[in-house]
């Protein structure tokens, strides 16, 4: 994927951070990201984003469980191999129950948690480009791309102003999935940029 | 603007004078230091009881079943007796990560991971029990519902007991995805301060890539929040099979509609002294009496006094129940297990599960960690003496008093159980090294409403009028 240029700004505090993102998202610069260590409420919302559908996903993965739990055991007992077992009815659907609510939960959680790596684009193996070691320690990290080379020190400037600790430039691959798999072709990009 | 507020009259969860930076370094510390000489000494201990397992198991499958104690009557000992314990005591991990979770309990955060080890390695120790209960335990496989050599043959879906496998290994799945789906961004936080080229790439892996951008966050609440969900009535659900592998049975003492929410209550009840016997330990080995705090250990005594006495209430009710019946096998069952030649095992539980846990009634000795730590031992001999009574008991003196018996474990019984303490121990010896044993992002999360640094500002604010509050509030961030 593409190697970039991109400024970086960590705060050390969310107080400082909520008035950033208002002033970053309305700069007219490039947003590249916001990285935190841990779940900032409302963050999402102050980025303007909108609401995950994962659970959503994860209530047709949980159907397809039941669906699947209760048509298998149907079909087993009442086409595939009928057994009498006491002369109770082949489809006793009050003793199908255990089995399918246990595979309604199988499925939607197998399937969400798959669904949730695809998405975030997470699995072992995969490298991200990690803009400062303290984002998953102590520090709010604005990533900025600076898409006019002439525009660096200014956007540099801009993030000092918003109460930035400690700002950055750096040149960084973008892509996540396939940086892992591209390196040479990013290496060439680099020197490029460079 | 959200509002971070929490009186500073409620109890601190993290105390000390802790930095975003500070949680980091406190929880991420053992982890990157050798280990202590007395984690090696606990870690090789561990090994010997698993190995002393394997063998006494290796030694059982070689010489068939019949080297352990069972019979013909008691066809149910040891082993099920120590599958059903091992599953309670997982009930707490989820109990805590999940229910409290939804509940918004702040104090489980510094607890979960933990507890979440426990249940998993937990019930990695119960599923033993019912495969090598089989016998013939290459044919274990026959228990999955695939297309086979044999003909159409399919597994009894009717079957509390094939219930069990779906419940077991549903929740073991379910659980391990919740418990590493919150471990990976804790990698990363390790991942990204390492010093050394292995902890990098190993936490590297471990971590899948995370770096906590806004969207990841927001995914990862909403996924916490549907495995959650989901884990819930699961919980609920996995005592209520195992506890159907009895009820739905015609044998005096287990034929109960009591059974599911007894079995429940016990699970929690045992589930809890176990996160209480380990935690003390952690805290104490790991220095993380910040993190996990008398309030914590308070907390979780509370839980164990009510499940406690909801148990105690259970066995009664099943006397009652017994006498109320009028049916003579029922009583008479009942009569032998309080009377009978187990009496000893009847009255161990009593004492252990409803008389024992009432102390917890006084505020002091709730808030004693040595008293805690002991009752938690107490709790859970008196849990195992729980399922032992309600299966031996139940199974010794049969419809056919010519078949009646009394049942006492082997040494290869014995030792099968002692390897699953190997094996419980081994985990989470290796888990209290390399992983961090306290959510580190999500104390993190709750450290400016629970912090105890923070909590002190509040003091201030408290004594304000509500005017001047909503206004400090407003203006806060």
């Amino acid at each position: 994927m593409a190697v970039k240029k991109f400024a970086v700004a960590c705060y050390d505090d969310e107080a400082v951070l909520f008035p950033a993102v208002d002033k970053v998202r309305n700069s007219g610069y490039k947003l590249h990201d916001v990285y935190t260590p841990f779940p900032v409420h409302g963050l999402d919302v102050a980025l303007g984003q909108k609401e995950t559908d994962l659970h959503i996903a994860g209530f047709c993965y949980g159907i397809t469980g039941t669906a699947t739990a209760l048509g298998f055991m149907s079909w087993i007992f009442t086409k595939d191999w009928s057994i009498n077992y006491g002369g109770k009815p082949f489809f006793a659907l009050p003793a199908f129950i255990p089995i399918t609510f246990e595979l309604t939960v199988m499925f939607a959680a197998v399937g969400m948690v798959l669904t949730y790596c695809y998405l975030n684009q997470i699995m072992p193996g995969v490298k991200k480009h990690v803009f400062h070691p303290r984002q998953s320690d102590d520090l709010f990290v604005i990533v900025m791309e600076i898409t006019d080379p002439a525009s660096e020190g200014e956007i540099v400037d801009f993030l000092k102003t918003t109460g930035a600790v400690e700002t950055d430039v750096q040149i960084a691959e973008e892509g996540w999935w396939y940086g892992w798999w591209h390196k040479e072709e990013a290496y060439q990009n680099q020197k490029q940029l460079a | 603007m959200h509002l971070k507020y929490e009186s500073f009259v409620r109890e601190p969860l993290i105390n000390g004078n802790k930095t975003y930076a500070q949680v980091t370094e406190d929880i991420c510390r053992p982890i990157e230091q050798k280990p202590t000489r007395l984690w090696y000494m606990g870690f090789i201990f561990s090994l010997l009881l698993l190995g002393f397992g394997a063998f006494s198991v290796t030694w059982e499958v070689y010489w068939g079943i019949g080297t352990w104690g069972i019979n013909r009557t008691v066809g149910w000992g040891w082993d099920i007796t120590n599958f059903v314990w091992w599953v309670g005591i997982g009930h707490a991990g989820t109990l805590i990560s999940a229910i409290l979770l939804l509940f918004r309990q702040g104090w489980r955060t510094g607890v979960n991971r933990a507890a979440e080890a426990m249940t998993i390695f937990a019930v990695m120790c119960a599923g033993q029990f019912p495969i090598f209960h089989m016998g013939r335990v290459w044919n274990a496989f026959y228990v999955l519902p695939l297309p086979n050599s044999r003909g159409a043959l399919w597994p009894n879906f009717n079957s509390a007991l094939l219930w069990d496998v779906f419940a077991i290994s549903t929740y073991f799945t379910v659980s391990l995805l919740f418990w590493y789906s919150g471990l990976v961004p804790d990698f990363a936080t390790i991942r990204d301060r390492a010093k050394t080229k292995l902890r990098k790439r190993l936490y590297g892996v471990a971590s899948f890539g995370w770096t906590g951008t806004a969207k990841n966050w927001q995914r990862f609440e909403a996924l916490s929040l549907v495995l959650a969900g989901l884990s819930t009535p699961l919980v609920l659900s996995v005592h209520t099979i195992v506890s159907f592998d009895f009820a739905t049975s015609v044998i005096p003492g287990w034929h109960a509609t009591i059974f599911p929410p007894y079995f429940v209550a016990g699970a929690v009840f045992s589930g809890f002294a176990m996160v209480n016997t380990l935690l003390v330990l952690v805290r104490k080995i790991f220095r993380l009496e910040d993190y996990i705090t008398i309030g914590h250990i308070e907390a979780m005594n509370k839980v164990i006094v009510l499940t406690g006495s909801i148990v105690g209430v259970a066995y009664l009710t099943e006397l009652f129940m017994a006498w109320y019946s009028q049916v003579v096998y029922e009583q008479q069952a009942f009569k032998w297990r309080v009377l009978g030649p187990y009496w000893w095992s009847y009255w161990a539980m009593m004492s252990c599960n409803v008389v024992s846990p009432q102390f917890f009634w006084f505020k002091k000795l709730r808030r004693n960690i040595v008293f805690t730590f002991i009752l938690s031992i107490v709790v859970n001999i008196g849990m195992w003496f729980e399922r032992f009574v309600i299966i031996v008991t139940s199974l010794y003196r049969d419809y056919l008093p010519s078949s009646w018996t009394y049942y006492s474990p082997t040494w290869t019984e014995m030792g099968f159980y002692i390897g699953t303490f190997g094996l419980f121990f081994t985990c989470f010896f290796l888990f209290a090294k390399y992983f961090p044993v306290v959510a580190i992002a999500e104390i993190k999360f709750t450290l400016k409403t629970s912090g105890d640094n923070y909590k002190r500002e509040m003091q201030a604010l408290d004594e304000k009028t509500v005017e001047e509050f909503i206004h400090v509030a407003e203006h806060a961030h």
